[in-house]
């Protein structure tokens, strides 16, 4: 089984090609949007290659959750709800909801996309 | 004008590869001004005849039931350009096809010159998604719109491909 060195090798390797960065910029703490100036659409490319470069199928929505602010349960006067935070370490215990829920503004929830939170996903699924 | 920036498939192997031409003409309005006294292809343009080349395939595997749109173009390098009376060759290969869309690689030639190659990605619009219900079909290229240019493609082996029969 893969290292978890070699998975960030890989994961590094896939998003210098996916967001053109240099991999000096992908940083374990990187985030993907603030950091790397990813957009939308690459999330989907992210995705793609990720299955490719591992040879694993992921879900859509698996790694990076749809629709969470859509629902008024979850989120209230731009901060996501207690339900939320829950709903948030069910669907993404790769990432890091503690630091999150220390401000759990809704425009926060794109900083929980981290190099690192991929690099757990990958560790998680490769050990599945 | 019509956006049509390929004029024939010349192969066409469903689901794995096609090669379409697009032969440069100086009656092309656009060269004029790109650029006065030296009329080159542009790269833009040619980046949309890789597209509309690639797209064309993926969208032909699940017979044009999505809509397929260009999402992305996370590589493109030009090489060399391309001037009137130069017959350029885009030459798609599907390398990833899915539900949500598919990437192809595309290289441009004239002769054996490499003009330029890409990697394009497309996303697939579901044309029973609500959301898309108004979108006018027509409008897209990457459709039923362009079978025409397919009825006089050829499979790899000379023979007429299977779409444009």
């Amino acid at each position: 089984m893969a290292s978890r060195d070699e998975i960030l090798e890989t994961v590094t390797e896939t998003l210098v090609d996916a967001l053109g960065v240099d991999d000096d910029e992908v940083t374990l703490e990187a985030t993907l949007v603030d950091d790397l100036g990813a957009e939308s659409i690459d999330f989907l490319d992210i995705v793609f290659r990720l299955e490719k470069n591992f040879n694993i199928k992921i879900p859509r929505g698996e790694l990076f959750p749809e629709g969470l602010t859509s629902d008024s349960s979850l989120v209230a006067d731009g901060q996501v709800t207690e339900e939320g935070i829950a709903t948030l370490r069910e669907k993404m215990p790769h990432a890091d909801i503690d630091s999150f829920a220390d401000d759990p503004k809704v425009e926060n929830i794109q900083s929980l996309f981290t190099v690192n939170m991929i690099v757990n996903f990958i560790e998680k699924k490769l050990a599945d | 004008m019509r956006w049509f920036w390929i004029d024939r498939f010349v192969e066409f192997e469903s689901g794995k590869c096609a090669k379409a031409v697009k032969n440069v003409s100086l009656a092309e309005e656009h060269l004029h001004d790109h650029f006065p006294g030296f009329a080159v292809m542009p790269g833009s343009l040619m980046i949309e005849g890789m597209a509309q080349t690639g797209g064309i395939l993926l969208g032909e595997m699940n017979q044009f039931e999505h809509i397929v749109i260009l999402a992305k173009v996370p590589k493109c390098t030009f090489h060399s350009w391309a001037v009137p009376g130069d017959s350029i060759i885009y030459d798609a290969k599907l390398v990833d096809s899915r539900d949500e869309g598919g990437t192809v690689e595309v290289t441009a030639t004239v002769g054996d010159r490499l003009i330029a190659e890409a990697e394009i990605m497309f996303v697939h619009l579901d044309q029973r998604d609500s959301q898309f219900g108004s979108i006018d079909q027509k409008n897209f290229v990457f459709s039923m719109n362009l079978l025409g240019i397919l009825e006089v493609g050829k499979a790899g082996d000379g023979s007429a491909s299977s779409t444009g029969e």
